[in-house]
């Protein structure tokens, strides 16, 4: 059984209100299960809060059907409804379901709208800040080394953990929804020195050394050490926020990846002992050009005709950074008439690249830049899409299976060539 | 709720476990040697799995006690999973080898009872149809072989 402080069995006990005590009621159950022994307090907390598809708020009608509804009896799991205040912690949503202003051209109808609306206002009124986006180091919530954290989002958790030594389980909507409230997280995995040294080594023989390598290395190693934590070393170069962004997510995708070491380039791996915690430990695995042939054909299997009809870019959602490369790529061109191509973000990196003419550029070559969302999430592709192509290894694993279409895995430049001339022409360099 | 009848005979096996939700219930078995992704893996409203490559894709897991290694996937894993308590399509139990968060807070949400940290491998010992009485509240699990 998990032990309360003073503080937390009040809470437990109601003193801070209702709402808190909810939340502090399944924190506790959560603890339980998980078997840990106490919580660690947290004020970085990212999720899902209240939002609700029009079926879930009809679910819970006889509660009222609105988002106190929602918020007590699915994120809090309470039996009954309960006032929800303005949250204690500093609280982010992240990805939501539509673009706010290109809805219509995502497909979305005007009801499912005003549902986006109202509970965007809500997540407003209860202090949650609506950085919708899967990357919330990207807007304005960047942890530091050592940082208790709640977050969701696996891509965000693995950067999380791995990058900047933040500590954050893979948490979900109900635990991170209840930590908003309770300031508190169970002191298991991840908040623990002990469970975050590495458990095998991964010796990259091939050089590795642009992003979309970066990407490849990343699905290589979840698929091979699947939910343990890898320590890489080798002919890794020049690492930067953009390749760790695109290693993580392939990692988290294709294993289950939630923190890797990076030997001389992650913070807690200054070296192999210090990554393991001793000598290496568990299997050593390698990586050469056999192997990044092998992880480039996988994911290239879903992929049959060359003739594209949609590029998606932005899994995780595109930095400043890309979205300048991509309107560099593109200026001049324009998307084929047989061809859509999307390329999400954040707010608030959309509004640097509106600021910088990148928005502009976009849309003149027949591109949209959207934001909040992506296709995976939304489940939203251009009318007739058949045969996609990604930039992204994560993309590439998930959407092909949700939509029942055809994908590709290249190189951004490939992606926006596709996107160009309507037909795929990707190969492994 | 299940109103399977249990055997008269004393149980084929007997696990023990750590207790992850507490509870009691008899159901059947519904065993995979894969791990299971929440999000873009189970359709909530059939509560069933369609990852394609897995070896349940398209099997329904209503009602009965599911038997999988672990979690993996998406972190939308406990919301998929409370969503099939909602329909009405949730297992009855859970028993897995690995625990994660997203199979610990599942667990919690979907209310049923559950178990890990077992002293044999229930995918060894536990095939699809054997009857199980779970005893979360006492970390047992008793199991009669289907006839097969």
């Amino acid at each position: 059984m998990v032990t309360l402080t003073t503080q937390e069995q009040a809470m437990l006990d109601g003193e801070q209100g209702p709402a808190v005590a909810r939340a502090m009621a399944l924190l506790v159950r959560y603890a339980d299960a998980l078997g840990a022994e106490d919580f660690v307090e947290t004020n970085n907390v990212a999720g899902v809060p209240g939002s609700a598809s029009p079926w879930m708020k009809e679910y819970y009608a006889a509660d009222g059907g609105d988002y106190r509804a929602v918020f007590s009896r699915f994120d809090l799991d309470s039996d009954d409804v309960v006032d929800v205040p303005r949250m204690n912690a500093f609280s982010c949503h992240l990805q939501g379901g539509m673009d706010p202003e290109l809805w219509r051209e995502q497909g979305m109808t005007e009801a499912a709208n005003a549902n986006f609306r109202y509970d965007e206002e809500q997540v407003a009124a209860h202090g949650i800040q609506l950085l919708k986006t899967c990357t919330p180091y990207l807007a304005g919530n960047v942890p530091v080394m050592g940082e208790h954290c709640a977050w969701m989002e696996s891509s965000a958790v693995v950067f999380c953990n791995s990058v900047v030594g933040g500590r954050t389980n893979c948490e979900g909507r109900e635990s991170t929804s209840a930590a908003m409230l309770a300031k508190r997280i169970p002191n298991w995995g991840f908040h623990r020195d002990a469970y975050r040294l590495g458990q095998h080594s991964i010796d990259v023989q091939v050089s590795v050394d642009d992003v979309f390598d970066w990407g490849l290395l990343g699905y290589f190693t979840g698929a091979t050490v699947e939910d343990t934590i890898p320590v890489l070393s080798g002919a890794i170069t020049n690492p930067s926020l953009i390749r760790h962004k695109h290693f993580g997510a392939a990692a988290a995708s294709s294993g289950g990846v939630e923190m890797y070491h990076m030997v001389g380039i992650t913070p807690e791996a200054r070296d192999l002992e210090t990554a393991f915690g001793g000598p290496p430990r568990g299997e050593r695995f390698v990586y050469d050009a056999q192997a990044r042939r092998r992880t480039w054909e996988t994911l290239n299997s879903v992929g049959q005709s060359t003739a594209v009809d949609f590029v998606m870019l932005g899994c995780p959602h595109y930095s400043i950074e890309q979205i300048a490369l991509a309107a560099r790529l593109i200026e001049g061109r324009r998307v084929h008439a047989n061809c859509a191509l999307w390329i999400f973000t954040s707010r608030a990196v959309k509004a640097m690249a509106d600021a910088g003419g990148h928005t502009a550029t976009l849309r003149a070559a027949g591109a949209m830049l959207m934001t909040d969302t992506c296709s995976a999430i939304s489940q939203a592709v251009p009318p007739g899409t058949r045969v996609a192509a990604f930039d992204s290894a994560k993309q590439t694993h998930y959407l092909p299976a949700i939509m029942g279409i055809e994908g590709w895995f290249g190189t951004t430049a490939e992606c926006i060539d596709a996107a160009c001339t309507g037909v795929w022409r990707g190969d492994l360099a | 709720m299940s109103v399977t009848a249990l055997p008269t005979r004393a149980p084929d096996y007997v696990i023990h476990g750590r207790g992850v939700v507490p509870g009691i219930t008899v159901g059947e078995a519904l065993v995979t040697r894969d791990t299971i992704s929440g999000w873009g893996g189970v359709n909530p409203m059939a509560g069933k799995v369609i990852e394609s490559r897995h070896e349940l894709n398209g099997v329904s897991f209503a009602d009965k006690i599911l038997v999988f290694p672990g979690a993996k996937g998406s972190s939308g894993w406990s919301s998929i999973f409370h969503m099939t308590r909602l329909a009405g399509t949730a297992p009855l139990a859970l028993l897995f080898n690995v625990t994660t968060t997203k199979a610990a807070l599942g667990a919690v949400v979907l209310r049923v009872p559950a178990l890990t940290d077992f002293d044999r491998d229930p995918l060894a010992l536990i095939a699809t149809g054997d009857l199980l009485r779970v005893n979360a509240d006492e970390g047992k699990v008793e199991g009669w072989r289907a006839p097969r």
